[in-house]
């Protein structure tokens, strides 16, 4: 009961929801980058929604089962293939003993979540499976998967049928240019006023350092901080702070010239001052964008986030309670 | 500069589910023991909806679910706690002091730190080297002396898993500081002790850092692996509030160190402490030795 991986694809790792209470000692959550397409591809097959599923970045794995196993794969545009045959997204398939399931290049978003029947075998790690791979914790031996690994495979339930499909209304919208929206905060004081107007109202791109710790965005106007002398313990730059927890989804300006949004495997702290935070509602969304793509960041309030949090968990029940 | 200067406590909201708090924009041994105090006490109140509790140098950070508690209420929790440690008669902190055997000037460091030689202020010295005279120390041993002769709190463990920062128990006008390298290297090597800014640092991992290297300690500080028992199930050695005091190796007490902790059966020299910061602020250099005696005559 395992699948074996000839090739590893991009960046493919094992993850789950993650784990909480070890920030404060610098293990941050890990976990699918785009939750909500995890849990899409756990229920769809049956599994508990937080089960270990295949986290595949811009290129997808070739995988060769050696066991009969229904799956299903939630997130970017890659089609499926099992021995060259195209299959669904986000619909339940087949794949035979014996069979290699494999991906086309991405359409369209940037991560896709292979959920399989009963989940992947690794072991819990600080109560998750996910990986940390600059921990070297957690999924297959703390790394991203390499070809020649075996994956163990839980046994199947077989409660996951064929051709089950997620509902079109639940089905998410990729496109070639985001908005994200940002509670501004934290060191945003620091900017000269008119510099931080800028930052809202320029596109940024992605660049090609976009990856499960953070995303380094560039194309826009460098940030210009306020002149001051710099306190004890700071360091000289002008974007430099006393060393300070990053809350995820925090975005620093080091040097204050390319931002980076950290992510789900976030540095849990540093010297770089943070100009505002990502809303929760909005981290799934980091996760599928493309580098090169275009970002634009808006403010909103904190009511505003907690509207977007309430819409956020409503599709989340819809997922839960879908037929 | 004076405390005043930055000593009123800021509160930020960091999206939805953090709640960021600056205690001062300085480093301070005071917003320290604010910070340490204050995340202790919200830990021992296990209050519902709150999921991680980050204390660091001068500030701290919780991550709570909104679901469950406001940031309003948060705050106002957090407020009194401020308040309660603020009126505390008694400053003192229950920890250890923990000995961490250097090797300095060794050559897995030296090898690195040649590689990004272009990456440094000052490509025509070893980062001890440019430490020492920018800090105006004579020579290289009077520098290691200085670093390993006082205690260092670990004021922050965090960057990547299990790395503590740590914060030298001096007067200010002797702190040791050094700049961060000009663009960061893209390694070091594991366990490598340096300095960035005023903090000295133990690499836990290797990888990506921009702090100057001075050496490698032998002792293991992060377990993924569960291979060393002096680590326990969180993986972590280091908490914040321990007290560390360095001690310089030559090469064959390193290797047979090493040894040790390859077979699993690091010991580290550890003692029990209560830090007293009133103490402390009255007599720096008298507490230094307290703190040594604790270690090495307990």
């Amino acid at each position: 009961m395992s699948i074996e991986i000839i090739k590893p694809g991009l960046a493919s790792s094992i993850q789950d929801k993650g784990r909480e209470g070890h920030y404060h000692l610098g293990i941050p959550p890990s976990g699918g980058m785009d939750q909500r397409s995890l849990i899409a591809a756990n229920l769809l097959v049956g599994n508990p929604e937080g089960a270990a599923v295949i986290e595949c970045a811009l290129m997808g794995p070739e995988l060769r089962f050696d066991t009969t196993r229904k799956v299903a794969a939630c997130g970017a545009e890659m089609t499926p293939r099992v021995n060259g045959e195209a299959q669904p997204l986000n619909e339940v398939f087949e794949v035979p003993a014996g069979s290699t399931l494999g991906f086309d290049f991405v359409k369209a978003g940037a991560r896709l979540y292979l959920a399989i029947e009963g989940g992947i075998d690794v072991p819990e790690r600080l109560g998750s499976r996910s990986t940390y791979a600059l921990g070297s914790l957690g999924g297959m031996q703390g790394r991203t998967l390499q070809a020649g690994d075996t994956l163990a495979l839980f046994q199947a339930h077989g409660q996951a049928v064929s051709g089950r499909h997620l509902p079109p209304s639940l089905v998410p919208e990729f496109s070639r240019q985001y908005q994200l929206r940002v509670m501004p905060g934290l060191y945003a004081h620091r900017l000269r006023a008119e510099s931080e107007t800028r930052f809202y109202s320029e596109d940024w791109v992605v660049a090609s350092e976009a990856d499960r710790i953070g995303y380094r965005m560039k194309g826009g106007t460098p940030l210009s901080f306020i002149e001051r002398e710099p306190p004890f313990g700071a360091g000289d730059d002008p974007s430099n702070i006393v060393d300070a927890c990053y809350p995820i989804g925090s975005i620093q300006v080091p040097s204050g010239s390319e931002p980076i949004i950290l992510h789900r495997d976030a540095v849990s702290g540093g010297g770089y001052a943070m100009i505002g935070t990502v809303i929760s509602a909005d981290m799934d969304t980091v996760g599928q964008i493309q580098p090169h793509q275009k970002v634009r960041f808006v403010q909103v309030t904190l009511e505003e986030a907690l509207a977007a949090r309430a819409h956020y968990q409503k599709v989340l029940k819809q997922l839960r309670q879908m037929p | 500069m004076s405390n005043e200067m930055a000593a009123t406590t800021r509160y930020s909201q960091a999206g939805d589910e953090f709640l960021f708090v600056e205690l001062n924009e300085e480093m301070t041994l005071e917003a320290f023991f604010l910070s340490i105090s204050i995340t202790q006490k919200l830990r021992d109140l296990a209050l519902p909806g709150i999921i991680e509790i980050c204390p660091a140098n001068a500030s701290y950070q919780v991550r709570y679910n909104p679901d469950v508690i406001s940031a309003s209420q948060l705050q106002n929790k957090l407020e009194a706690l401020e308040q309660e440690v603020d009126s505390q008669q008694v400053r003192t902190l229950e920890t250890r002091v923990i000995e961490v055997p250097v090797l300095y000037r060794d050559p897995w460091t030296h090898e690195t730190l040649m590689r990004f030689r272009d990456h440094h202020q000052d490509p025509s010295a070893t980062d001890l080297e440019y430490a020492a005279r920018i800090n105006g120390y004579d020579t290289v041993d009077s520098f290691i002396e200085a670093h390993s002769a006082t205690p260092w709190f670990v004021s922050m463990v965090g960057f990547v898993a299990g790395l503590p920062f740590m914060y030298q128990m001096v007067p200010r006008e002797r702190q040791i500081q050094v700049p961060k390298y000009l663009r960061p290297r893209t390694d070091t090597p594991k366990q490598t002790v340096g300095i960035g800014g005023c903090f000295s640092v133990i690499y836990s991992v290797r990888g990506a850092g921009g702090y100057q290297m001075f050496g490698v300690t032998p002792m293991p500080i992060y377990d993924p692996a569960n291979e060393h028992p002096h680590i326990d199930s969180s993986m972590i050695y280091f908490r914040p509030g321990d007290i560390v005091k360095y001690r310089a190796v030559e090469r064959e007490e390193y290797d047979a160190l090493l040894a040790v902790a390859e077979k699993g059966q690091f010991k580290p020299k550890i003692s029990p402490f209560t830090f007293d910061l009133d103490a402390f602020n009255q007599d720096p250099d008298g507490y230094a030795r307290r703190v040594k005696e604790a270690l090495y005559e307990h």
